[in-house]
């Protein structure tokens, strides 16, 4: 257990609003078992929640869901984030973001919008995507956030359906007027652990996609900011997982939960304390959950005397549960884990499958 | 980039200077960025609002620190130069 003292403030909270959502995206981070929206918190619940984390220390809130923009309340907690001082992100998918409402966040004093984009191309962004249209309604959100004069970030996600446009989707953003770009390499859990198949691309074409992003970081230096979220079954360590269990961020869910991660809820054993019941102070400090994970201790070899332990913690709890059984093993990532060779073939045997039906994520699909 | 000593730069929308009581330190925040701020570089920045040349922030600043130009024009242009690259101050 780690001294109250020795726990440094949360920075940021991700607000999963909703799990609402017209789009149905394969890699969705959301988890198998979708919240339903009679279970989500009322307004007046969302609001005490942001001014408990403002106050203790919480500087960026993310706006997020599902879908934020289904919730009809949206500009309003927009607008109370803003008047205790959070710096707000929208997290959107820009489909359900109409003229009024837009006009209606930005009078809010919403601080910045990330766009989703799923691909460079419409058939296929439409595809991946799961929603007819949705390519050229973002196009139009993105045209809207610039002429507004906010800034704009565009995610993209990769995987085998997009990756031979990665450099493009990172240009298109620029054409967009985004002043920053997200390229992330599909992370495997939930939705897309069970699409993995479909999604995992070979390590020929990671590593061409790769070089060819990190190329246009120094070409469009101070014109876009790139950050480039690599992939995780090619690498020989693991990323420092929310930079550290937390460390830095949390998460509620829709019904009030409090998250050290999305995926937080895949490990068996944990107590998750709910705002419903607490207050944001005390679930940060005091949560079983929370403190599970924090620190060195509770680590096992080879993290335990590693000389990585403090730079990548270990690596990522919920992947280490999800492919060895045990969330307290040296995440497989990491080339020191025994298991380490069979991520290789894994990812090997995944991106030759060839398969290409994705199971989207929707509200009623059963996990 | 270098920013000249005409341009004016200012913070865009979406990047901004808070106190924050909880550190006690003052922060520029950015989209998915948290940069500490120094007295020196709030100095900067608080004269960033797009009317100000650089010239004329090095002038002010060089008068209120009592310090010698160059060593204030220096300082002023790396601090400019390294917040526009990162897209935290438009010229």
């Amino acid at each position: 257990m780690i001294a109250r003292e020795a726990i440094p403030a949360p920075a940021g909270m991700l607000a999963e609003l909703t799990h609402r959502c017209p789009l149905g995206c394969p890699y969705c981070s959301n988890p198998l078992e979708l919240e339903k929206p009679a279970s989500e918190l009322d307004k007046a619940t969302w609001k005490r929640v942001f001014s408990e984390a403002a106050e203790a220390g919480v500087l960026h809130v993310h706006l997020s869901g599902g879908e934020p923009c289904v919730r009809a309340d949206i500009a309003e907690l927009t607008a109370h984030c803003a008047d205790v001082g959070l710096y707000t992100n929208l997290i959107t998918s820009g489909v359900g973001l109409n003229r009024k409402l837009f006009d209606a966040l930005v009078e809010a004093r919403l601080d910045h919008i990330q766009l989703s984009l799923q691909d460079a191309e419409a058939a296929s962004a439409d595809r991946i995507a799961g929603y007819d249209g949705a390519f050229a309604r973002k196009q139009e959100i993105a045209h809207w956030t610039v002429e507004a004069g906010l800034p704009l970030t565009i995610n993209a996600v990769m995987h085998r359906a997009n990756i031979a446009r990665a450099a493009r989707m990172v240009e298109l953003a620029i054409e967009l007027g985004a002043r920053r770009v997200e390229v992330a390499h599909t992370q495997y859990y939930g939705w897309g652990l069970v699409n993995r198949a479909a999604l995992m691309p070979s390590r020929e074409e990671t590593e061409i996609a790769v070089a060819a992003v990190e190329a246009l970081r120094k070409k469009h230096d101070g014109v876009i900011v790139i950050d480039h979220v690599v992939p995780d079954y090619h690498a020989r360590y693991p990323k420092a997982c929310m930079s550290g269990w937390a460390r830095r961020t949390f998460n509620v869910t829709p019904s009030g939960k409090v998250l050290p991660c999305h995926a937080a809820e895949t490990i068996p054993g944990l107590e998750f304390w709910n705002v419903r019941e607490k207050s944001v102070a005390e679930i940060w400090y005091g949560s079983p959950a929370f403190n599970a994970y924090r620190g060195v201790e509770w680590m096992k070899e080879p993290c335990r005397s590693c000389d990585r332990r403090e730079i990548d913690f270990g690596g990522c709890r919920c992947q280490a549960l999800a492919l060895t059984g045990d969330a307290c093993n040296t995440d497989p990532i990491c080339e020191k884990s025994p298991l380490h060779a069979e991520i290789g073939s894994i990812a090997a045997i995944d991106a030759a499958t060839g398969a290409q039906d994705y199971r989207y994520r929707r509200m009623n699909a059963r996990a | 980039m270098t920013p000249g000593p005409d341009c004016k730069p200012r913070l865009p929308r979406g990047v901004r200077l808070k106190h924050d009581a909880v550190r006690g330190e003052w922060l520029l925040l950015a989209p998915e960025r948290v940069i500490k701020a120094n007295p020196v570089a709030v100095a900067v920045i608080e004269k960033c609002d797009g009317v100000r040349s650089l010239s004329e922030i090095v002038d002010d600043l060089a008068q209120a620190y009592q310090a010698p130009r160059e060593t204030i024009e220096r300082d002023v242009t790396k601090l400019v130069s390294d917040l526009a690259t990162k897209r935290m101050v438009d010229l």
